[in-house]
């Protein structure tokens, strides 16, 4: 017999989005929205085990919510007539009856999921709360999901969402899309969290876990909403590319028992080609749209140039050195530069590579990144200077604070100190 | 985590579908890939134009070519998707068979991505516990 309550989960991550967007718009509220929503999802666990799931379950949620939110309004209206001074304050309009509301739920979704994606990373409000709203409201996750992904109580997550739900309802976020040149800030907002999400399930900050699959999972499929809503935006397909090729290598990035492999040491057999084509096919299409200099656009293509390579001896390093050269220009950051020394030791030689990351050892904003020592230190294996790069490799796993990168780290430190040669 | 959807529609007719019908899977698809599930699909040609390939015992090989005569068995489309769980993939293949007009669409847990695990099943059960206070109203 199927569980009917996995089957409401499964209809709840499936039509979630959509009815929180749906009614945000009706409201204007999203923490109104999302209360609604989750009464009607309440209805539902009452209903569905003795009625069965209804054909068309989400019109289902929809009407429930509506003629909850109906309910709220003829009571804050009758405590309006009592206590007017509160009364124009009032979340719903004052005119709004049934066929309003149907009129306003039968437009167009895919607009109000794209009002529900600005506004919940919307400016006032801080990263983490961006993060927690959008994977809440726009991935249908739970606090409790959304802790164990970034490791911090679950408590402090139901907090930030509150939070975060007043704080829009206080500056009085206009549920809405952003024109104009606004809009291209608020849309790298966006993008930026979606980025951050799947960065987190890529390469986990803290914790045992180094990757978190089910983050990038997540990541991908508002990236891929986003980009049928936006479908005219080149930096959401750039992204999007960005992604796809990332995490068409997350089966060969770990070993059996879960430690990091490096991309030059990968099975390229285990990548999966399916996401590669789906990421070059979106970076063709940020290209087309002429945003190939934007800076998602110019990181796919980056790892573009990976997955292209059929062995590690393949790769196009000069070509990457280039694009990192276009990127650091246009986002100059030390991490950047970083990635470029890389690059550069891979194209030019390890001699190379080690005068550009030395010259970022004086960087403040590099002090405590274990990537730079762990980078020196492969640098320093490869030219043969072996004690140096053991204390490098030491001083990397001393700064991380993910379990299984400190693992591989101490690994290399052994490996140089044994004189093992990569 | 990834499935495969496979759709066997239990009868192979060489009459296109009508106009309607394609508009309406058409739709179908569109939402699919609106909501960010859906990784590919494709349908296949009539089975008349395929094979069938065997290895024998002896490690000789039959080919029969098309058309198959079991209609139940032949497959007319597939799809992959990623989704939090299975209950996911069956509620979205209901949906495609509504649209689909009938037969039988086999689910099946994709291999390849064993990083691709899901979270434990979320409990919704005490949903009503975690929904935040509601707020007073501005």
């Amino acid at each position: 017999m199927f569980d009917v309550n996995r089957a409401i989960d499964a209809v709840w991550r499936i039509e979630s989005p959509r009815l929180i967007a749906g009614l945000a718009r009706i409201t204007g509220d999203v923490g109104l929205a999302e209360d609604l929503a989750q009464d009607a999802l309440v209805a539902a666990l009452e209903r569905w085990p003795q009625t069965g799931v209804p054909d068309n379950p989400g019109a289902w949620l929809m009407a429930t919510a509506k003629h909850r939110a109906i309910d709220m309004h003829r009571r804050s209206k009758r405590i309006e007539r009592k206590h007017e001074q509160i009364g124009h304050e009032l979340d719903l309009q004052q005119e709004m009856n049934v066929s309003e509301l149907d009129a306003a739920v039968d437009d167009d979704i895919g607009d109000d999921l794209l009002r529900l994606m600005f506004t919940a990373c919307h400016p006032v409000l801080s990263t983490e709360a961006q993060v927690a709203l959008t994977l809440r409201l726009l991935g249908g996750l739970t606090t409790d999901e959304i802790a164990r992904a970034f490791v911090v109580p679950e408590a402090t997550v139901a907090q930030r969402i509150v939070r975060a739900k007043r704080t829009l309802a206080e500056a009085r976020v206009p549920f809405e899309v952003p024109r104009g040149t606004d809009r291209d800030a608020r849309l790298s907002s966006v993008l930026g969290v979606i980025y951050l999400v799947f960065n987190e399930g890529y390469s986990a900050t803290a914790g045992e876990d180094w990757i978190r699959p089910a983050l990038c999972e997540d990541a991908l499929r508002l990236g891929r909403v986003l980009a049928e809503l936006a479908r005219n935006d080149p930096e959401v397909h750039g992204l999007v590319a960005l992604m796809e090729i990332q995490a068409s290598r997350l089966r060969a990035r770990t070993g059996p028992s879960g430690e990091p492999i490096l991309l030059l040491d990968q099975d390229r057999g285990k990548w999966d080609q399916l996401l590669i084509r789906r990421g070059l096919t979106a970076l063709a299409r940020a290209e087309q749209l002429g945003g190939a200099r934007g800076p998602y656009a110019l990181q796919a293509a980056i790892v573009a140039c990976h997955a292209r390579a059929r062995t590690a001896a393949e790769t196009d390093w000069e070509r990457i050195v280039a694009l990192y050269d276009a990127l650091a220009e246009l986002t100059p950051s030390p991490i950047v530069e970083l990635n470029r020394a890389v690059a550069v030791s891979m194209a030019y030689g390890p001699a190379l590579g080690l005068e550009l990351v030395d010259a970022l050892r004086s960087e403040p904003a590099l002090k405590s990144y274990h990537l730079l020592p762990s980078v020196r230190g492969d640098l320093l294996m490869k030219l043969g200077r072996l004690g140096e790069a053991r204390s490098e490799f030491d001083h990397a796993a001393s700064l991380t604070r993910n379990s299984r990168e400190r693992a591989m780290l101490l690994d290399r430190s052994r490996k140089a100190a044994a004189g093992i040669q990569p | 985590m990834r499935f495969m959807t496979i759709y066997k529609p239990g009868q192979e007719t060489t009459t296109p579908p009508t106009q309607e019908h394609m508009a309406a899977m058409g739709k179908f698809i569109e939402e699919l890939a609106k909501s960010g599930v859906l990784v590919t699909t494709d349908g296949l040609q009539h089975s008349a134009k395929g094979a069938r390939v065997r290895m024998n015992a002896d490690g000789s090989f039959k080919i029969t070519d098309g058309p198959f005569t079991e209609a139940k068995e032949i497959i007319g489309g597939y799809a992959i998707v990623n989704v939090k769980s299975k209950a996911e993939a069956i509620e979205l293949t209901k949906r495609f068979l509504k649209v689909a007009g009938g037969g039988e669409s086999e689910i099946r847990e994709m291999h390849e991505q064993p990083a691709f695990e899901s979270r434990s099943p979320s409990q919704f059960a005490d949903a009503a516990h975690q929904r935040p206070q509601p707020e007073p109203t501005q």
